[in-house]
């Protein structure tokens, strides 16, 4: 069977995982050629209540178009973190949120702080879907930058455009500096068993 | 929303939006609706592509006259679709029984969501199975297409549109929320390469024009208001001539034509498709977004050595029992997974009559059936 990726993006309402979906879709499959299905669930309020979409790639047919177990999970709030953390595959990629997930659920995670890139570097805090999702390409390889750019020309309205760019960018360094700090690491002494 | 429309180039497009794409190819030129969760893309698409194709799109009061204009847009000549979700879709019920025995051929979309009443309204449902069969009043025929995946939503509402126009009835496009919001990558079809069907109009002078008159199809041809053939239509039961009837010698042959007209033609209109189903020991019935479910269980199934197969209804009404039926004496169990409490499982069951075991799946909460649940229950069946 062919390869099959499947990523959850999950978060509040309002806070643009549908979009940041909608856009990754659009990258993998209109921009670099996969097989790709995006679903979404949310309720009812505009704001607030739990959201989430999924992108599921593939280079066969898409039979199931859900995420059955997600290779990656991005969660932009605790209570999407606590719902969605263990339907994660066992070496999955888990990214969150630095200051909106507090409680971290496993060492792995990757937390960096989207809100507050988007808010001090982007200037628009609402921009954390693509500071996120910039930084999971980075992170994973599952798209290229470059595709995310084009993507972003064709589903983020105008007026939003030029700033989502540059949070694709913020995120894309931000994983970057966070890959560069795992590689150069080195036990310390203050690492050491304290006792 | 995509601005791009121009054949050949994949797009990323939402079930709801290759709806519109559908429409629009079929020759869809009036559009009347009201808008509801999970239907809503399906008439704001419209209302930017309609009017630049040289259509008219309407927004209505509600349901009910989002319907009737559509009936008389139809019966001026354009082909006409409404879509809707349960809530509106029960509001429509008087005005398809009108469609239906005033033989007005136009397309009905009703993406499913949970109910009965507001229900669920961001959440999917196969809960409107029955009421797309029976939710008009009185007994009547009628065409029900389900779609699976984005680019059925773009061919099944071109062939809702050819059924309607062929036979001069409702057709219902019976999507449901996973179906209409699910973004895939389509390439659609070059207009040359699809086949429209246009409604077959009156040739003969106006004044010798019998609106009703029977034919071998069943199928009287069907002049535009407007056109000068001067007729006319009621909800009453009607003479040849349109004028409402109480005689019984024109009332059955009345009937008789309405039902006679799809059940000729229940080759052209019953579609299935089938997936490794040659050798199944195991068959898996399924229709809509759980198809989809069912056909990674299926694929999972036979990883594992169990010889299951998939059987999936395109055209849900008429119900294809003849497509059925040869698989129901051959294999040992027929599963039908469904998002409501059995509402096809009752048609498989209502065929079977003993000829194997029809067991059920059922899931109410407002979630899809994932492929694990389809395939837990197929080991289990195989033991």
């Amino acid at each position: 069977m062919a390869e099959r990726l499947e990523i959850r993006l999950a978060g509040s309402g309002g806070q643009g995982v549908i979009l940041a979906g909608v856009v990754l879709a659009e990258a993998a499959g209109i921009h670099e050629g996969r097989e790709v299905a995006q679903t979404q669930s949310y309720g009812p309020e505009a704001r607030g209540g739990a959201a989430r979409a999924e992108v599921v790639i593939s280079d066969g047919e898409i039979d199931y178009p859900k995420a059955m177990q997600p290779d990656i999970l991005l969660c932009l709030s605790q209570r999407a973190c606590d719902a969605y953390v263990f339907d994660l595959k066992p070496d999955g990629t888990i990214l969150v949120d630095a200051e909106l997930v507090q409680h971290l659920p496993t060492t792995r995670a990757v937390a960096l702080p989207f809100a507050r890139l988007a808010r001090e570097q982007v200037g628009e805090v609402l921009m954390a879907n693509m500071v996120a999702l910039g930084a999971l390409a980075a992170l994973t390889g599952v798209v290229s930058l470059k595709s995310l750019e084009a993507a972003v020309q064709t589903r983020v309205p105008q007026g939003h455009r030029k700033k989502a760019l540059a949070a694709l960018e913020v995120g894309a360094l931000a994983a970057r500096e966070h890959l560069a700090q795992k590689e150069t690491y080195r036990p310390t002494e203050s690492d050491a068993d304290p006792l | 929303m995509s601005e791009k429309g121009n054949p050949g180039r994949p797009l990323l497009l939402q079930g709801n939006e290759a709806v519109v794409e559908g429409a629009l190819a079929a020759g869809c030129r009036f559009f009347a609706g009201y808008p509801i969760t999970p239907a809503t893309e399906i008439s704001e698409v419209m209302s930017v592509k309609l009017p630049a194709a040289g259509g008219v799109f309407i927004q209505m009061e509600d349901e009910i006259a989002a319907l009737g204009a559509v009936i008389g847009a139809s019966l001026a000549g354009a082909k006409a679709m409404t879509a809707t979700s349960g809530p509106g879709f029960s509001l429509m019920q008087e005005n398809l029984g009108f469609a239906i025995i005033a033989e007005v051929p136009c397309v009905i979309v009703n993406v499913m969501r949970g109910g009965p009443s507001t229900g669920l309204p961001t959440h999917v449902s196969q809960g409107d199975v029955q009421q797309a069969r029976w939710g008009t009043h009185g007994d009547h025929p009628i065409i029900v297409l389900a779609p699976a995946t984005t680019r059925d939503c773009f061919e099944l509402t071109v062939l809702a549109f050819n059924l309607a126009e062929k036979f001069r009835i409702p057709v219902i496009l019976l999507s449901d929320e996973v179906v209409a919001h699910t973004r895939e990558k389509v390439c659609l079809p070059h207009p040359s390469e699809i086949e429209v069907v246009e409604r077959l109009k009156p040739t003969m002078p106006p004044e010798w024009y019998i609106p009703y008159e029977d034919t071998p199809r069943g199928v009287p041809p069907m002049a535009s208001f407007g056109d000068g053939y001067r007729y006319h239509v009621t909800g009453l039961i009607h003479d040849v001539r349109g004028f409402p009837t109480e005689r019984p010698d024109e009332i059955v042959p009345f009937l008789n034509r309405l039902f006679r007209k799809i059940r000729q033609h229940f080759h052209e209109i019953c579609r299935v498709e089938e997936f490794l189903t040659e050798d199944a020991e195991l068959l898996v019935v399924a229709y809509g977004s759980v198809a989809r479910s069912a056909r990674r269980a299926v694929i999972d199934a036979r990883a594992r050595g169990v010889r299951a197969g998939l059987v999936r209804l395109i055209t849900l009404w008429p119900f294809p029992r003849r497509l059925l039926e040869p698989h129901l004496g051959r294999v040992r169990t027929v599963l039908v997974p469904e998002l409501n409490m059995g509402q096809m499982a009752r048609e498989v069951k209502r065929i079977n009559r003993g000829l194997t075991r029809v067991e059920t799946l059922n899931r109410i909460d407002g979630r899809l059936i994932p492929p694990e649940q389809v395939l837990d229950l197929l080991l289990k069946l195989h033991r």
